[in-house]
């Protein structure tokens, strides 16, 4: 008989909690005194993995950093529907100044924070993380971020990617992927959905500025994600972590199918989750169980352009290419 | 509220949004239920074993081992000779395979026997008197929950030991004696008396001798079927049961070198296996295919391992002194098998007849109201015989033949038994849907193979009668049970409260489980698809 | 102290001396002397307890300036011209949150054509930016505006900017009262911020308004600019009780008493004008000058009360509303609504055309005759526009403007560049 090790746990670390796990082991979602740093009453759609995201990565921050912690947020959907006056869901110091600017609104704020702390060095320290969407971030908001990066200014940014401008009627972003119809890039002619070629890779471009510590997650894995949080907290300068938050609306998947989404987007290959650190890469979270993209695209009605009588297998295809290259690239199979 | 001088409108007091109440965006919403799992629902001795592998996940032995005797006093036996049907249905084989519920039952029943846990005796007694009749699973199972119902319960046994069936019907390699006395012992500890060597002749004289407001008749089926062979007087013929019986005494059957067992069922097994540990070479005979045997096919491997032959698609037309003549069959259209004047011989020192057993129904004679019919009493759902007071079970009545659904039946007897001695009538609590393999999110369960229990080695196992299967050890057992995906039934994985984007599940804390806080709640749906056991669904918002 | 130093060292130096924690520099002309004496006084530790932030636009500039500001740390930035054009959505957002920043404009001209020399129009063109907008006249005007600025910014909530003329003062060695420490400490108190981003008391900076309340927000930003209408003289006159010098104020009459023209203009061409108004009172001329120094709040009753016995007003300015004319005059104008007096705009110094006391003197003379046009065009060269405007009557292709006028003045060559 094969030897078992008796740390076994049921579901392991793959559900929120377990209760057969110490406390100290469980997730920080699973505490009943978690700080829900985005309160309930927003006003996200049904389902929407941007607030789901939002508040896993936040409350993990807040853990980490015994909730002293200030938020700067992009305009877009988790800005619009967290804060309508006359309500707010956020429970921490939160600001939203413009569309393009967070990075930087988030490094005014750690060097007020900074000359504080040296005027007051017995005061306890407080951290900044800055959040945007992906348009917030990778278009519009891109300069201020690599900006940002380029000093090593003590931040943390948080892209919540959906993969589009969700909040203004789904249209194309640079982190839109190729073939998927936006309100822009709409499922006609003789190239359907958005093109192939275009868009960028913003956790490649953070390596390149060889940041202290930069990461992707999904919220399909709360425990990972909790541990990136975690982790870059444990750095000084600047760090990103690209989080893959599926969107209902503009995927065009059912509300409950949110986490699925951005399950199948990694046990594809589609959205490689990996860590690095000081522009190398440290880890890959492993795929599985792998699964063809069609598995992924199918449930989307962004992509159904490509499941018709005559499924597009050439289109198809192609993204099942470029999962492949992002299984060999990140190692995704095997992990690192 | 705070100090702070906020301009108008574009600063606001944190939190503030539980002013918005999203709950009224709702179609749908999600409510939590306990589906019935699978294991359950086809366990014939109603135990609930997701439930008591929900303690023993945690360690908790003891208090796995309370919520399994809730059900079956009998877990260190039916660990072991339980044809698990709870296995077969386990949605885990669809992820890797079935969890090893009969180890992990196994387990802790001889946990129980090691640590000498006893039952808790009612607090209350009724004062009502109920014969049993019969020692076997069932007449134990009724006599116990009998009992623990603050009933005054006898069994009369006909033998000269207590467990049926369980003792002289099955190998003691499957079933070691020590470990039925122990949980009969258990059972007396209860404040059942159990009269051995007592043959009730007439149910009725004897429920008036003794005071008797009830009955349960569970005396089984130990008369072997004969079939017609035609044989030589030399020939040496015997039923089965009759010589798994003689391996309980002393004397050993005297059958030969070369042993002949005609049947394919598990009876069958249990004598081609018994024989080969005295020595013998046996041939089982068996009339049709491997994948048509009653038999078990984990015991009809385990024979073959040990060296047991088998003759499939084959008739005994003959017996003669020291060989039989046997005939081929083929299947037809049907799957049924037709003889095809093909014949063989076969040396044969014996042959053991191994085709079912009959039931001694001696002690019914005269009662009225009974209905007996192929040779089995037949009771109502209630399990009361057409005489009232008079209730029967296990073998005796029209069922499958094993000791689990033995206990079942005692168990069920037990509480008819309970109602009809109160003038009322029990009416079973409706059943849960099954949680089926697809209402499931198996995803969040982490893989683990199945423990195997270790087996004996098959040099040791085709000479001795030592117990060929082993038990697990704690961790195993451990390891084990925490393969359970708890189908249908809340486990505590908090992962309905961490994937609400809404925050709007509850955690009421330890076994406390959850609740939705409606206020809020926007129906998205996501916390039904990512409960990895299927404990919660989505039913429309009234109005 | 006095000091013969260079306009943006000037305003270094008083920055350093409000304490700055935040300063975000990126460079633009004429603007970039004053950030790099600042980040020097930071790296040498002569200015201390202050981050010196080398940002990547003007955008981000005042991006980093209301995250600083927003955590309750008095912040400094200063741009110009297209800098100020590219940090607009920053500028707007800075006012509509209420943070007190200071800001020098160092005033320049807005391309195209792409022109690096001083003009208004770039602080002009953020009129309506929410900003309060104090126009120096001298570079020690300029250091003591700044000085106001923050004790103003800090104690309305509201960011102020400080206008100095680009090269004019930014680059011109004056004399200049460089305070002390102590005097401006006793000036200026420690901020402390109306609203600040703090983990012990968490608040939303920043929320979407809609229709239900926008409009309230709109006008309390209004009654806070004109509330500060109020507030301005008197940190003058505490300004002037500490340092012993006017600085400051909502306007500056000249030589106003008697006179029957007024010329209104805002910066150092205050100075050309008021030699102007001297030798023409000399020649008999009853002419004084009005300096306005507030742009934003605009003073409508100081300035309708200092034009309430004149006869006539001339509006100078350095800035263009095209298509209409003057961007002062109109304000003036509001001033002195039903006083029925004659008003004219005269455009002047675009794109760091020279101001001549001449021109101004000739000008001015028509004017006092009521024989100005009512919107002029200071010196401009006729002749260049009227062939250019004749080439374009006879050509639909007549290449870019500007590079044709510099053709015809021959500064550029023939061959095309």
């Amino acid at each position: 008989m094969s030897f078992q090790p008796v740390k076994f746990y049921q579901t392991g670390t793959f559900t929120v909690g377990n209760r057969l796990l110490a406390p100290e082991e469980r997730s920080v979602q699973a505490s009943g005194k978690r700080f829900n740093s985005i309160n309930s009453g927003h006003r996200a759609c049904q389902g929407c993995g941007e607030a789901l995201g939002a508040r896993y990565a936040i409350d993990a921050a807040m853990e980490a950093t015994q909730g002293q912690l200030i938020c700067a947020n992009a305009t877009g959907c988790l800005e619009v529907f967290s804060t309508p006056y006359p309500e707010t869901s956020w429970q921490i110091p939160w600001i939203h100044s413009l569309f393009g600017n967070t990075a930087a609104v988030a490094t005014g704020v750690a060097a007020a924070l900074k000359i504080k702390q040296k005027k007051n060095p017995r005061a306890q320290e407080i951290r900044v993380i800055a959040q945007g969407g992906d348009g917030g971030t990778t278009d519009i908001g891109f300069g201020c971020l690599s900006g940002m990066f380029e000093r090593n200014d003590d931040v943390l940014y948080i892209c919540y990617d959906n993969g589009g401008y969700m909040n203004t009627g789904v249209q194309r972003s640079s982190a839109t992927p190729p073939a998927a119809r936006t309100a822009t890039t709409m499922a006609v002619g003789p190239e359907p959905g958005n093109v192939f070629g275009q868009g960028k890779f913003v956790p490649a471009i953070a390596m390149a500025h060889e940041i202290p510590y930069v990461a992707t997650a999904t919220v399909a894995d709360l425990r990972d994600l909790e541990a990136k949080v975690r982790r870059a907290m444990e750095f000084r300068g600047a760090r990103y972590i690209h989080i893959l938050v599926p969107c209902p609306l503009g995927w065009g998947t059912y509300s409950s199918e949110t986490i699925k989404m951005a399950r199948l987007a990694k046990e594809t290959g589609i959205f490689p989750v990996f860590e690095a650190e000081h522009g190398e890469i440290k880890s890959a979270l492993a795929i599985r169980r792998q699964l063809p993209v069609e598995d992924y695209l199918k449930p989307q009605k962004r992509y159904a352009h490509l499941f018709g009588k005559q499924p597009n297998v050439a289109v198809i295809a192609k993204l099942q290419a470029l999962a492949d290259r992002n299984i060999r690239k990140y190692k995704l199979l095997e992990g690192v | 509220m705070t100090m702070m001088d906020k301009p108008f409108a574009i600063t606001l007091d944190p939190g503030s949004s539980l002013a918005n109440r999203t709950g009224s965006w709702r179609t749908y919403k999600p409510i939590y239920l306990d589906r019935l799992p699978p294991c359950n629902a086809t366990c014939p001795a109603g135990e609930n074993i997701q439930g008591w592998l929900f303690h023993a996940e945690s360690g908790d032995y003891e208090a796995a081992w309370r919520s399994l005797t809730e059900n079956n006093p009998l877990p260190a036996i039916m660990g072991r000779v339980c044809y698990h049907p709870c296995e077969g249905a386990c949605n885990r084989q669809h992820v890797d395979s079935a969890v090893g519920i009969n180890s992990i039952e196994r387990f802790l029943g001889d946990e129980a026997i090691k640590r000498n846990w006893q039952f808790v005796k009612p607090a209350t007694q009724s004062g009502k008197r109920v014969l049993v009749v019969g020692a076997g699973p069932s007449g134990l199972s009724a006599a116990y929950h009998l009992a623990r119902l603050g009933h005054t319960v006898e069994i009369q046994e006909a033998g000269p030991f207590a467990g049926g069936m369980m003792r002289f019907g099955i190998p003691k390699y499957r079933l070691p004696r020590e470990v039925i006395e122990a949980e009969v012992q258990r059972i007396v500890n209860l404040g059942v008396t159990i009269t051995l060597n007592t043959k009730v002749s007439n149910i009725e004289a004897s429920m008036q001798a003794g005071k008797f407001d009830a009955a349960f008749l569970a005396v089984g089926a130990h008369i072997g079927k004969r079939a017609y062979i035609p044989a030589g007087t030399a020939a040496k013929v015997v039923d089965a049961i009759s010589v798994l019986r003689s391996m309980e005494g002393e004397e050993k059957p005297m059958l030969g070198r070369r042993v002949v067992v005609y049947g394919g069922g598990n009876t069958a097994i249990d004598v081609a296996r018994s024989v080969k540990r005295m020595g013998a070479e046996p041939i089982i005979v068996y009339r049709r295919t491997r994948d048509k045997a009653p038999a078990h096919d984990f015991e009809i491997e385990e024979a073959l391992q040990e060296g047991v032959m088998v003759k499939w698609l084959s008739t005994i037309k003959q017996a003669e002194e020291g060989e039989i003549t046997i005939e081929k069959m083929a299947l037809d259209d049907k799957g049924f098998p037709q003889p095809t004047g093909e014949f063989e011989t076969l040396a044969a020192d014996s042959v053991v007849l191994a085709l079912g057993q009959d039931v001694d129904l001696g002690l019914l004679d005269g009662v009225p109201g009974l209905d007996v019919k192929d040779g089995t009493v037949q009771v109502g759902p209630n399990m009361m015989t057409g005489h009232a007071g008079i209730f029967a079970g296990g073998d005796m009545v029209p069922s499958e033949r094993t000791v689990t659904v033995g206990v079942g039946h005692g168990k069920k007897a037990a509480r008819h038994i309970d109602a009809w001695l109160k003038g009322e009538t029990y009416a079973p609590p409706p059943k849960h849907e099954v949680a089926a393999f697809e209402k499931l999110n198996t995803w969040y369960y982490s893989e683990a193979p199945h423990v195997v229990r270790p087996t004996l080695d098959i040099l040791r196992r085709q000479s001795t009668f030592e117990e060929v299967v082993g038990g697990l050890d704690e961790s195993n057992a451990l390891f084990e049970a925490r393969r359970c995906l708890s189908c249908g039934n809340c486990f505590e994985c908090d992962n309905c409260y961490g994937v609400c984007p809404d925050n709007a599940v509850i955690k009421l804390g330890p076994g406390k489980r959850f609740s939705f806080n409606y206020d809020y709640c926007k129906g998205c749906g996501v916390c039904v698809a990512e409960c990895p056991c299927g404990a919660i669904k989505m039913v429309p918002e009234e109005n | 102290m006095l000091k013969q130093c260079e306009g943006s060292h000037a305003v270094a130096e008083a920055v350093a001396l409000c304490r700055p924690e935040v300063i975000c520099a990126y460079p633009i002309s004429p603007q970039t002397h004053i950030v790099e004496g600042l980040g020097e006084m930071v790296k040498d530790e002569t200015l201390q307890d202050c981050e010196f932030i080398n940002v990547e636009s003007e955008f981000a500039a005042m991006s980093v300036a209301i995250g600083s500001s927003a955590a309750g740390a008095r912040t400094y930035t200063a741009t110009a011209s297209q800098g100020l054009l590219f940090m607009a959505e920053a500028v707007f957002n800075a006012s509509g949150l209420g943070l007190p920043i200071v800001m020098t404009v160092a005033n320049r001209a807005i391309g195209a054509p792409i022109n690096i020399w001083n003009d208004h129009s770039d602080s002009l063109s953020m009129r309506d930016c929410g900003w309060l907008q104090l126009f120096a006249e001298t570079n020690q005007e300029a250091l003591d505006l700044h000085i106001q600025a923050f004790k103003l910014a800090e104690e309305i909530s509201l960011p102020v900017m400080v206008c100095m003329d680009g090269f004019i003062l930014t680059h011109a060695y004056e004399r200049v009262d460089v305070p002390t420490q102590a005097q401006v400490d006793a000036f200026l108190p420690p901020y402390e911020p109306r609203q600040v981003l703090d983990p012990a008391e968490p608040v939303s900076i920043g929320a979407m308004v809609g229709p239900e309340a926008f409009m309230e927000v709109r006008y309390l930003a209004h009654a806070r600019q004109v509330q500060a209408l109020e507030r301005i003289p008197q940190l003058a006159a505490e300004f002037k009780e500490i340092f012993g010098r006017d600085s400051g104020g909502l306007i500056r009459p000249y030589r106003c008493e008697d006179a029957d023209t007024i010329v209104i203009a805002m910066g150092s061409v205050l100075g050309t004008l008021k030699d102007t108004v001297d030798e023409m009172r000399e020649a008999g001329h009853k002419i004084g000058v009005l300096g306005i120094i507030s742009f934003r709040p605009f003073p409508l009753v100081a300035v309708a009360a200092a034009l309430k016995y004149c006869k006539r007003f001339v509006v100078l300015e350095k800035s263009l509303a095209v298509g209409i004319g003057g961007i002062v005059a109109t304000n003036v104008r509001m001033a002195v609504t039903g006083m029925g007096l004659k008003g004219y705009t005269v455009i002047a110094g675009l794109g760091g055309r020279a101001i001549t006391m001449k021109s101004l003197t000739a000008m001015l003379d028509k004017a006092g005759r009521d024989e100005l046009e009512l919107v002029t065009f200071l010196d401009l060269d006729w002749k260049a526009v009227n062939k250019q405007i004749e080439r374009e009557k006879t050509h639909r292709k007549t290449g870019p403007v500007a590079e044709a006028l510099l053709r015809d003045a021959g500064i550029v060559g023939a061959r095309n560049y």
